[in-house]
């Protein structure tokens, strides 16, 4: 099951150059990127070739980061592509806790990320369900 | 060993009052050496010799800081020159430095008051004692360092600052106890940490707190992050220094040691005694120092005084409670009196903070604006920015319950606030009045 990582940080300049140098430095290559922002601090959430590495830079120097596990989801990039997925969860009763998406090819293929309470039972209903997941290696490797 | 000093330590209330009467007499013949009390005592028409009680004493007028400042540099001396052998000062961040001196029967006397604390806490000879307080003009250091030496303790005189080594030390020396402000305790309790150790690695046993204010809060924490028994421990340098009165292992507040000081407590804003058990500012006589007698000296310290002198421990000194503030840190936000140790209690009961924190006061629109600044505690967070919401309101919460103010808090990473070295500098009041 793919990680992403959310990292804490305080809303002032200079804050998310700090966590973008720190993963440059190291070879992290970064997938997807939202920041929620609450005022005097934000959230960033990223997806990462490597998280667990990424993980431990961003701790190692002082930062708090988590990881945490997503369901991640390939829709076909063309319209009526996501309303699939949420006519699923709706049916399932599922909640969204956040979520966020990338195209991967123009035209082709994108990827929905959602947070649940419970991934893993939410991966094999969706799966059950026709659709394909994108696991940990598949979704560093795109 | 139970009592360093135990004729005097097992005194009933009257053989005290007693010796203090006696004591008393003496020091007011004493401070009529010296300038400031001979003027004192001639615009007043005091006459030392028609005090016949100790509560004769409330006649007197009291002495002040600002006292100390205006007769440096020896407007308070009571002796000849010669017959001082050590003078400290006070930090002077305020204004003009403040000066004590000493003679070898007065540092003879400290010493053995601060012997007599640390006997309290249950030290012995045997023990490696690490004094993590300055050394200098500060009183903290050498104050320490001749009482544990006079116990026959190995004394480490490393002073304040350079934490890895304190914390090598701490392993290296076996060191058992340690005398720290409990700002820097927090420090280096985050910095044994980060270095992968923890309490198994060392041989503490007793930590004696000084130097300033902080909560119980704070207490239970270091007490649970070192595995050791805190102690308080209450000075001022106008009374030589640290060991003027200390917990006993009742934990229920510090004996104060009056046979060398006599103590009062009273509402700052009147100066009028406060009631049995009321919170006030607490005042102290010496009761037996030679070379600077000191009458009504008002400390700025608020406290209260328990009303009971019985102790199981068996000593029948009163006991001052935990120091609860300055009357000079007391912010007055929105009409409101506030201590920084009330924030602080509320923060250190929080698990998903950490140990720093600052009070920024600002006037917007003419409103007071009261900021709090904590860092997030790294194992507590969870990924969300939903929880940390949450947790913004909770403090919220809780402040408002203790200090009855709305307060905005701020979250920060960890290690955003400076670490807190020796006296922490945590209220930053940026109104214009």
């Amino acid at each position: 099951m793919p990680h992403q990582i959310s990292v804490f940080m305080e809303n002032r300049p200079g804050k998310l150059e700090r966590v973008t140098d720190l993963l440059a430095d190291q070879g992290i290559n970064i997938r997807a990127i939202t920041i929620t922002d609450s005022g005097d601090f934000g959230i960033l959430k990223l997806l990462v070739n490597d998280p667990g590495k990424a993980c431990d830079i961003l701790t190692g120097n002082g930062l708090v980061a988590v990881l945490k596990e997503v369901v991640a989801i390939r829709v076909i990039d063309s319209p009526g592509g996501l309303r699939d997925i949420g006519a699923t969860l709706t049916r399932h009763r599922i909640n969204i806790d956040d979520a966020y998406g990338f195209v991967l090819r123009s035209g082709q293929s994108a990827v929905f990320v959602i947070q649940v309470i419970n991934p893993e039972e939410v991966e094999v209903i969706l799966k059950n369900e026709g659709f394909s997941l994108l696991g940990e290696k598949d979704l560093y490797q795109l | 060993m139970k009592y360093w000093s135990e004729e005097i330590e097992t005194m009933s209330r009257s053989e005290i009052e007693a010796l203090q009467l006696k004591r008393l007499k003496t020091t007011l013949a004493r401070a009529a050496h010296s300038p400031f009390y001979r003027e004192l005592f001639r615009k007043n028409s005091i006459n030392p010799e028609d005090i016949r009680s100790t509560e004769d004493l409330t006649y007197l007028p009291f002495t002040r800081k600002n006292d100390l400042r205006l007769s440096y540099p020896r407007g308070f001396l009571a002796v000849k020159e010669d017959e001082v052998v050590r003078m400290h000062a006070s930090s002077g961040t305020t204004g003009q430095s403040t000066v004590i001196y000493h003679t070898a029967h007065d540092l003879n006397e400290w010493t053995d008051l601060v012997t007599r604390s640390l006997v309290v806490a249950g030290a012995g000879e045997k023990d490696v004692f690490q004094n993590m307080m300055s050394y200098g003009l500060f009183t903290g250091g050498l104050g320490l360092h001749y009482g544990a030496e006079r116990l026959g303790m190995m004394v480490i005189p490393i002073g304040g600052g350079n934490t890895h080594r304190q914390i090598e030390f701490f392993r290296d020396f076996k060191t058992s106890v340690i005398h720290i402000t409990p700002s820097y305790a927090l420090h280096v309790s985050d910095v044994i940490k980060d270095m992968g150790l923890g309490p198994v690695d060392f041989n503490l046993r007793l930590m004696i707190f000084g130097a300033e204010p902080y909560s119980e809060a704070t207490r239970d924490k270091l007490e649970a992050s070192f595995r050791v028994r805190a102690f308080n421990c209450y000075g001022l340098t106008e009374m030589n220094g640290p060991g003027v009165a200390f917990e006993c292992r009742q934990s229920e507040g510090m004996h104060v040691w009056e046979d060398n000081y006599l103590v009062e407590i009273i509402d700052p804003a009147t100066g009028q005694p406060a009631g049995p058990g009321e919170i006030g500012e607490v005042v102290f006589t010496t009761l037996n120092r030679e070379a600077m007698p000191l009458i009504r000296y008002r400390t700025r310290d608020l406290a209260q005084l328990f009303p009971e002198t019985e102790c199981p421990c068996g000593r029948n000194f009163r006991r001052l409670s935990r120091i609860l503030g300055r009357t000079d840190d007391m912010l007055i936000v929105r009409g409101v009196n506030v201590f920084p140790s009330q924030i602080e209690h509320v923060l250190m009961k929080l698990p998903e903070v950490g140990t720093n924190y600052q009070i920024i006061l600002n006037r917007v629109d003419n409103l007071d604006r009261m900021t709090i600044r904590v860092e997030i505690y790294g194992k507590m967070f969870h990924g969300e920015a939903r929880e940390l919401r949450l947790l913004r309101k909770k403090i919220q919460h809780e402040l408002k319950e203790q200090i009855l103010l709305s307060t905005e808090i701020e979250l920060m990473e960890p290690g955003a606030l400076p670490p807190s070295q020796g006296k922490a500098k945590r209220v930053f009041d940026n109104r214009e009045i």
